[in-house]
């Protein structure tokens, strides 16, 4: 396993805390018990104290690669085409009325 | 006991030759496929769905057209499986994962289409880890699935079910997806050949997102040249599918017994060394003197920054998950925790609906785009792939094709690498590079190891170069050593 590099003081997988991993899981709507907090701390950790090796490159000129190929948007002819069926969709919802997917309310406490 | 020891292994290309012809029936061959998973399923469990009743329904429908004078296609009657993330419509499509349990899907995947166009006949949707993150199965949420070649042993993964599936002889052919290896890795657990196209020669419209700049719909079989029949038939552009290469599909059959005389194949250095097992290694250089021996020009490549695909591909690859997967949120389909707020809602669903496994990657991506951190990791990430691109680009300058182990060691025992994720992850490390720069790449089964269980040999290729990929594929068949495990 690498060592955090130097370079990118801000990085680094040993640094990863529990209250890192408990605000990513609120990012991504995940709920944690406490020991799953503790493990993931410790594994998520790990893979980023891999990726140590890469923190270390001095890189910084090197262009990105977001994608394989260089992305271009793809446009087709404006002509209307068969759509995925409506009620098919709504009723692999796991509500829906009046045609519209149904949910509980937006607005409250957030939990 | 070896895998289908006592049957007479039937190729898909045999079986559509045959039903075109009227020597066998459709239905014949979908109820030998059906009595294989009757008798070794319950044992393997390749399968999320099996699709009998609807097999058979469709194969009658083959024949009678068959009989009405219709030509049936290049697959006709030939039984496919199909990997659990690939849509079809109306029948259940799970990933393996309890979130989506039970979701039918309102349309099909154009590979799903293109086969059943081409007179195929879909047996099943097969297990996986769950989402397709992992190496081994043992992350589905419905339970793993079993190497046929040793039931004590994974079957490699993500796609392991489609791999398990051809190994068993349960179907000559399935489908499987590749993010970082998970076509290739299995195959080459369970003995197979499987394939992972260039990114964009296959559409993957219909194919539940994973990692969108790596994911890639390919093949497994038996046989080098089911594996191109089932490739010809699949590939193509896709108006669906705006990553899917614009220009007119080459096939591969024609010039699949073409041989390597003159071809320049590159044994990779780096990924020779340290972390692959002996025996593994050992089989890789004798695949490389078989090629020698048929004419081919070999020589050992450095590709320096394959050393780094690992780290980069566990930043980029969960990034992409986190994003791709926030889609599941109780709404629209899937699992629904019920709460009196939309938000409560959607946290209780995902926490209820993903595996650890799958919780672990959305948070690594999370963390790795998030502020502050963008840079360090998904950032450099990016940046690293240039690197294996560049590194690449000067290995093709010297060779057409290159070399390496599949996998770095053969099936691993149930159970050993699951307590910590980074050990799973180093099973990738041979495959991942591929994914990274959208190259081909496919393994061919060339023996076994000490142990006595399959070995696979990869044979990568830049993109588009699934011609040459395949005839040194046909190659390495011809030459690998007889008389597997048994």
């Amino acid at each position: 396993m690498s060592e955090p590099s130097s370079a990118s003081p801000q990085a680094g997988g040993a640094s990863l805390t529990r209250e890192d991993v408990a605000h990513v899981a609120r990012l991504a709507r995940l709920r944690l018990t406490d020991d799953e907090l503790d493990l993931y701390t410790e594994q998520l950790g790990k893979v980023l104290g891999h990726a140590g090796d890469i923190e270390a490159l001095a890189i910084d000129d090197v262009p990105a690669m977001s994608h394989p190929y260089p992305l271009v948007n793809v446009l087709r002819p404006d002509v209307v085409g068969p759509t995925v069926d409506r009620d098919e969709v709504l009723a692999q919802a796991p509500a829906a009325e009046d045609r519209r997917f149904k949910v509980p309310p937006i607005l409250g406490e957030e939990p | 006991m070896s895998v289908a020891e006592n049957s007479e292994p039937v190729t898909a290309a045999a079986i559509a030759a045959a039903v075109r012809s009227g020597g066998t029936s459709a239905r014949d061959a979908v109820e030998r496929s059906l009595a294989a998973i009757d008798a070794r399923e319950g044992e393997i469990h390749a399968f999320n769905l099996v699709l009998a009743d609807e097999a058979r329904t469709r194969a009658d429908e083959l024949d009678a057209r068959r009989a009405a004078g219709e030509d049936l296609g290049p697959l006709a009657g030939v039984p496919i499986a199909l990997k659990d993330n690939l849509c079809t419509r109306g029948v259940p499509t799970t990933c393996s994962s309890k979130i989506l349990e039970g979701w039918c899907p309102p349309y099909s995947a154009t590979v799903v289409d293109k086969l059943i166009a081409a007179g195929a006949v879909a047996v099943g949707k097969t297990n996986l880890d769950e989402f397709a993150m992992g190496s081994s199965t043992e992350n589905s949420a419905f339970g793993p699935t079993r190497n046929p070649h040793d039931i004590t042993r994974v079957p490699g993964g993500s796609s392991g079910g489609s791999a398990a599936a051809v190994a068993a002889g349960f179907a000559p052919v399935s489908l499987g997806s590749d993010t970082g290896g998970s076509i290739r890795q299995p195959a080459s657990l369970c003995g197979v050949v499987g394939v992972k196209p260039t990114y964009g020669l296959v559409s993957r419209y219909g194919l539940v997102a994973f990692a969108s700049s790596l994911d890639q719909i390919g093949p497994f079989a038996a046989t080098v040249e089911d594996a191109a029949l089932i490739l010809d038939v699949i590939a193509g552009p896709d108006p669906r599918d705006s990553t899917s290469i614009p220009e007119a599909y080459v096939p591969v059959s024609p010039t699949l017994g073409d041989g390597v005389e003159g071809l320049r194949i590159g044994l990779i250095s780096e990924l020779l060394g340290e972390g692959i097992a002996p025996d593994v290694k050992a089989r890789v250089e004798q695949a490389a003197a078989a090629l020698e021996a048929a004419g081919a020009k070999v020589g050992e490549v450095s590709v320096p920054a394959v050393e780094y695909g690992l780290s980069a591909y566990y930043l980029i690859a969960p990034a992409e998950a986190s994003s791709n997967l926030a889609r599941y949120d109780g709404v629209r389909y899937g699992l629904r925790v019920d709460a009196p707020i939309t938000g409560e809602m959607m946290e209780l669903s995902r926490t209820a609906g993903f595996g650890a496994e799958v919780k672990r990657r959305i948070m690594l991506g999370t963390y790795a785009l998030s502020a502050g951190y963008y840079d360090a990791y998904y950032g450099k990430a990016l940046k690293v792939r240039t690197l294996i691109a560049r590194d690449f680009a000067a290995a093709y300058e010297q060779y057409d094709l290159l070399l390496s182990p599949t996998s770095p060691t053969t099936a691993f025992a149930f159970g050993e690498k699951t307590a910590d994720p980074l050990t799973m992850y180093l099973n990738d490390i041979c495959t991942i590079p591929t994914n990274l720069v959208g190259h081909a790449a496919m393994s061919v089964p060339f023996g076994d190891g000490d142990d006595g269980l399959p070995v696979g040999v990869q044979v990568l290729a830049p993109a588009l170069g699934e011609a040459l990929m395949f005839r040194a594929g046909a190659a390495l068949e011809a030459a690998a050593p007889t008389g597997g495990a048994s």
